[in-house]
């Protein structure tokens, strides 16, 4: 999944948690909490919600990986 | 496996988690229950402080000044581990310097003693010492929390009349700018840049250059434990959030609880991580550990459960108090994260916010050997009251027992006003305390006849419903109010409301706490429309960000429903609890007061 795919991937799961927020303002390196001032409930929904969009389960310990649209991209890449 | 099975199994193993007293060391302070209760008063406890050389009370002083001076100074105070892995540290003797040059600004500023100071930022060294050396000027701090949106911000920045705002460029720009015609009491700005770059912003100051001619003596100005030092905002069932008022006196409640209920010791390295935007992270991740004179720790970074263990391990943290809703995350990583980390140090875990769940009391002695120690305590009562303590039987899933110096009861409030205590055990009502400890809040800011509502002649009423056994424990067992619990953060559900009813769409609004195994709770409102608006997804995802653009993630609503109409009194008032009742299937109760009913 390239990070094109990924930002479309992760507006569309955003806009049912935080609809607030305008995904483009976020660097691909970026810790998306801050960015976008996610709380800990909003990233734990986020992962919820990309998981099943792409039908992997994420194990918590994974979360770290998840932080930033880099991290996600790669994470889901394959 | 049936999970109700297994529930009861392990209440069945772990009634009691029992503590040997002998291979302890260091000895833990509060090592006999009966006899330091019988022993103590504030009175004496008093000569834990020093107080202030010419007489009187500041809470700098004892947090900062006599360990500056005396066999601490060296010592780290602070402790802070930046969100880029940066690490910065400030010794007793540089934190009453750079305090007092803080002190020195806001006096260079006008600021008078009693004027309100108001922080807004994240966990950064800066904020610790304008908090400190506010209290040196003597003004009141008021601490935000900076995910708050902009309407809780303006809200109690205007009730609270501040003078003064220390807050971080990024805040300022994303929150507080828009704001500023709406706060004319707001003279002055105090802006930290970003990356130590200094800020430029029309109207404020430069945190740097603002301290950078200042000097780093100052004689604090002379306070007493009756003068005001803290104003901490809380959220009730109706009306704006309450702003409860605590005096300098308070830090003797801080230092006793950091000494019996942390138990710090001198060599301790302490972790709170609670967020100093609210009373736990002013109380004990400021005043408590520092008035006791350890290394206190200041993780900038948010909560991610595998980064915090490297804390605990690469600090050698010995003593750490967290909330339930991080150590349910932790519980959900599994026990194996831990495996790779070694933590020798750590000494003693207690956890505050909500009611601590057995299983998560007892997932402590399998994941560190040792249990988490819930306790109890509110805004409004300025630090722990209730506790398990370190020596002390644990008793998983109770808030524990009185802490030195402090009378709990069950009460129960007759119908002609009066009080009757509840003297049998097992028996539910509401968990009230004796007057007559240094920390109970001295009034609500502008409210006084509702801070009388919360006194019956000698007892302080919390609004919190428990039961007490026969050994003295007392069990948590629901609010009395309709005030939202979320991640250990109070949730007035008229704020909510409030900015919900401020969309053009919305006619209604009734908001709830829902149960959430994660948070304990999270925000859900309930919402009828007005004539002309149909309810859709669309409609649902803009009241969404409508919410979280006014209130911030930690309080707007994670779920929003439509209803055609809202369950109301005679009077028109929305039946919260009548929503709540029917969201979670319990009994629907007492409906004579329902005039008109949910559709």
């Amino acid at each position: 999944m390239n990070e094109q795919q990924i930002r479309a991937m992760v507006a569309d799961a955003l806009a049912g948690i935080a609809p607030e927020v305008d995904l483009d303002t976020a660097g691909a390196d970026q810790d998306l909490r801050q960015a976008l001032d996610l709380d800990s409930m909003d990233f734990l929904n986020l992962v919820i919600a990309l998981s099943q969009r792409t039908g992997r389960a994420v194990p918590e310990a994974d979360y770290p990986r998840l932080f930033t649209l880099a991290g996600m991209a790669a994470y889901f890449a394959h | 496996m049936n999970g109700q099975d297994n529930g009861d199994a392990a209440r069945r193993v772990y009634d009691v988690i029992a503590k040997h007293h002998s291979a302890r060391l260091p000895a833990p302070h509060l090592d006999d229950y009966r006899r330091v209760c019988a022993e103590f008063s504030w009175e004496q406890a008093r000569g834990m402080l020093s107080g202030l050389p010419g007489g009187g009370l500041n809470i700098a002083h004892e947090a900062v000044d006599r360990h500056a001076t005396g066999a601490r100074a060296e010592r780290v105070a602070l402790r802070w581990l930046g969100r880029t892995g940066l690490r910065r540290t400030l010794t007793y003797r540089e934190l009453r310097d750079d305090t007092n040059r803080f002190a020195n600004a806001l006096r260079a500023l006008g600021v008078q003693p009693g004027e309100r100071v108001f922080v807004l930022a994240g966990r950064v060294l800066e904020l610790y010492v304008a908090v400190l050396g506010a209290f040196k000027a003597g003004a009141v701090v008021c601490p935000l929390f900076s995910a708050f949106g902009p309407e809780p911000l303006a809200t109690r920045m205007s009730l609270g009349d501040a003078r003064v705002l220390v807050t971080t460029q990024t805040l300022y720009a994303r929150k507080v700018g828009a704001l500023r015609e709406r706060l004319p009491g707001l003279r002055h700005v105090i802006l930290l840049g970003e990356d130590n770059a200094p800020s430029r912003v029309a109207g404020t100051h430069d945190w740097a250059t603002l301290l950078a001619d200042q000097s780093s003596d100052f004689d604090i100005v002379p306070t007493s434990a009756d003068t005001l030092a803290l104003l901490h905002f809380t959220s009730g069932t109706t009306g704006q959030p309450k702003g409860a008022l605590h005096a300098h006196g308070a830090v003797l409640t801080h230092h006793v609880t950091g000494h019996y209920v942390l138990d710090l010791h001198d060599e301790d390295v302490f972790w709170c991580t609670a967020d100093p935007g609210w009373v736990t992270g002013m109380s004990y991740g400021i005043i408590a550990p520092l008035s006791n004179g350890v290394t206190n720790v200041v993780v900038e970074a948010e909560f991610d459960a595998q980064s915090w263990y490297g804390v605990l391990q690469d600090e050698a943290v010995s003593v750490w108090y967290t909330a339930p809703t991080a150590i349910r995350m932790m519980m959900k990583l599994g026990r194996e994260a831990l495996a790779a980390y070694r933590m020798p140090r750590l000494r003693f875990m207690a956890s505050v916010g909500e009611p601590l769940n057995p299983e998560a009391v007892v997932w402590g002695m399998e994941a560190f050997g040792m249990p988490f120690h819930d306790n109890w305590w509110q805004t409004e009562t300025g630090g722990i009251m209730i506790g398990n303590f370190a020596a002390q039987d644990v008793k998983p899933g109770s808030m524990g027992r009185p802490i030195p110096g402090v009378e709990a009861a069950i009460v129960k409030r007759t119908a002609d006003g009066a009080l009757e205590i509840v003297t049998m055990p097992g028996v539910e009502g509401e968990l009230a305390l004796k007057r007559g400890w240094p920390s109970l809040m001295r009034d609500y800011l502008n409210e006084h006849a509702r801070y009388e509502k919360c006194f019956a002649g000698e007892w302080y009423l919390s609004g919190d419903l428990a039961r007490r056994d026969a050994d003295g424990y007392f069990w948590f067992v629901g609010r009395a109010d309709d005030v939202i619990k979320s991640a250990g953060h109070l949730i007035g559900p008229f704020e909510v409301e409030s900015a919900l009813m401020e969309h053009p769409a919305v006619a209604e609004a009734g908001v709830i706490g829902k149960p959430d195994p994660m948070a304990g709770e999270v925000v859900k409102a309930f919402v009828a429309l007005k004539a002309g608006f149909e309810a859709s997804e669309e409609l649902r995802k803009q009241l969404l960000g409508h919410a979280r653009n006014r209130l911030g993630a930690a309080v707007a609503p994670r779920e929003i429903a439509f209803r055609d109409n809202l369950p109301k009194t005679r009077s028109g008032k929305i039946m919260r609890r009548l929503l709540r009742a029917r969201e979670l299937g319990l009994p629907e109760g007492d409906l004579s007061t329902l005039e008109s009913d949910e559709r």
